[in-house]
């Protein structure tokens, strides 16, 4: 056991789904405007995976009007309204930084097909 | 001086988030009740602090005299003793339990401790020096720390010239910490920040001794 675990159990969230790089996600992020509250959505290819526990952030790739862009979140901050998986991918790399080199049909991420029970 | 201190033991860094869901950097303090063996006053022993102890020892690590000191108190044995210096100790009594409960979020706290030792280093590690060119002819002297002084006056090397030498190891305070949580029940004190030293140091948070700068200046 980690020595602050019993610091971090009160920061880690439970309702986070089983996502991998290669992934496509949809991030709902609340965004505070002045006084109004509001959930924006973030959605592309997660990129990578950092770090354990209170402080694994992931990132996640989109490409915007011809634009990449990339977004880190911390995987536990109480910003995160939701996370919501809607492909799987199948891919060889833990980190896919080669997505920032490649363009159009040379960027997508094969889908990834499981085994049905 | 003080007006209120106790002494923890440093669990390691993490990071909360507060309510405006920010990352917040925290050293987490374990914060045992700590038991009064002694109340030194000005009049019996010149200053006035309190001797304290905290956590348990078997009875077989003690050596006499200690076993003397805390039956006369009449406290069990702790890990050691350490002295709080205080302003004022008249409110304490040898027996009394200081508890995490002395902080309450938002306080502002020194924290004192022994830093983590580095060895003999250098001047670029110690000193943060700049140091001397990769190339351009350099030879052998990337890291030296270069002039020392001047020649024939004075003939001799100014005292405190910064040199290389042992680095850490050494009893340093961190002025002005925040405390973010202090959660009696579990024995925890969470303060904003680094403190000096590794993981299981013995750590002495009292309030703070220098105000905090007010924004916009402040009266004097």
């Amino acid at each position: 056991m980690h020595p602050t675990e019993l610091i971090d159990r009160d920061s880690l969230r439970d309702d986070i789904p089983d996502f991998r790089p290669g992934d496509t996600v949809k991030v709902h992020v609340r965004v505070v405007e002045g006084s109004r509250e509001r959930v924006q959505v973030f959605q592309g290819a997660v990129m990578r995976r950092q770090g354990g526990g209170v402080q694994e952030t992931f990132t996640v790739r989109k490409v915007s009007f011809g634009v990449g862009v990339e977004r880190t979140f911390p995987l536990h901050s109480p910003t995160l309204a939701k996370i919501e998986v809607t492909t799987l991918g199948d891919v060889r790399r833990a980190k896919l930084y080669y997505l920032r080199d490649r363009h159009g049909k040379a960027a997508k991420i094969k889908e990834r097909r499981t085994a049905k029970p | 001086m003080a007006s209120k201190a106790i002494v923890g033991e440093k669990v390691g860094m993490t990071q909360i988030w507060d309510d405006q869901h920010r990352a917040i950097p925290v050293t987490v303090l374990k914060v045992a009740p700590v038991r009064v063996v002694q109340v030194k006053t000005a009049e019996t022993d010149g200053y006035s602090a309190l001797q304290v102890t905290w956590g348990f020892r078997r009875a077989s690590t003690l050596t006499k005299p200690e076993i003397g000191h805390f039956a006369k108190a009449s406290v069990e044995p702790g890990r050691g003793l350490v002295e709080l210096r205080l302003d004022d100790v008249a409110d304490y009594a040898v027996g009394q339990e200081l508890t995490a409960d002395l902080w309450e979020a938002g306080d502002r706290v020194d924290a004192i401790a022994v830093s983590k030792g580095k060895g003999f280093a250098g001047g670029m590690k110690r000193h943060n020096f700049k140091g001397q060119g990769a190339s351009h002819g350099n030879h052998r002297s990337h890291r030296v720390p270069g002039s020392i002084g001047a020649c024939a006056t004075p003939s001799r090397v100014f005292k405190g010239t910064r040199m290389a030498g042992q680095m850490g190891g050494t009893q340093v305070t961190a002025l002005n910490l925040q405390i973010v949580s202090a959660d009696p029940e579990r024995q925890l004190v969470l303060v904003k920040g680094a403190v000096p030293g590794a993981r299981g140091t013995v750590v002495v948070l009292r309030n703070s001794v220098k105000a905090p700068k007010v924004a916009g200046g402040g009266s004097r």
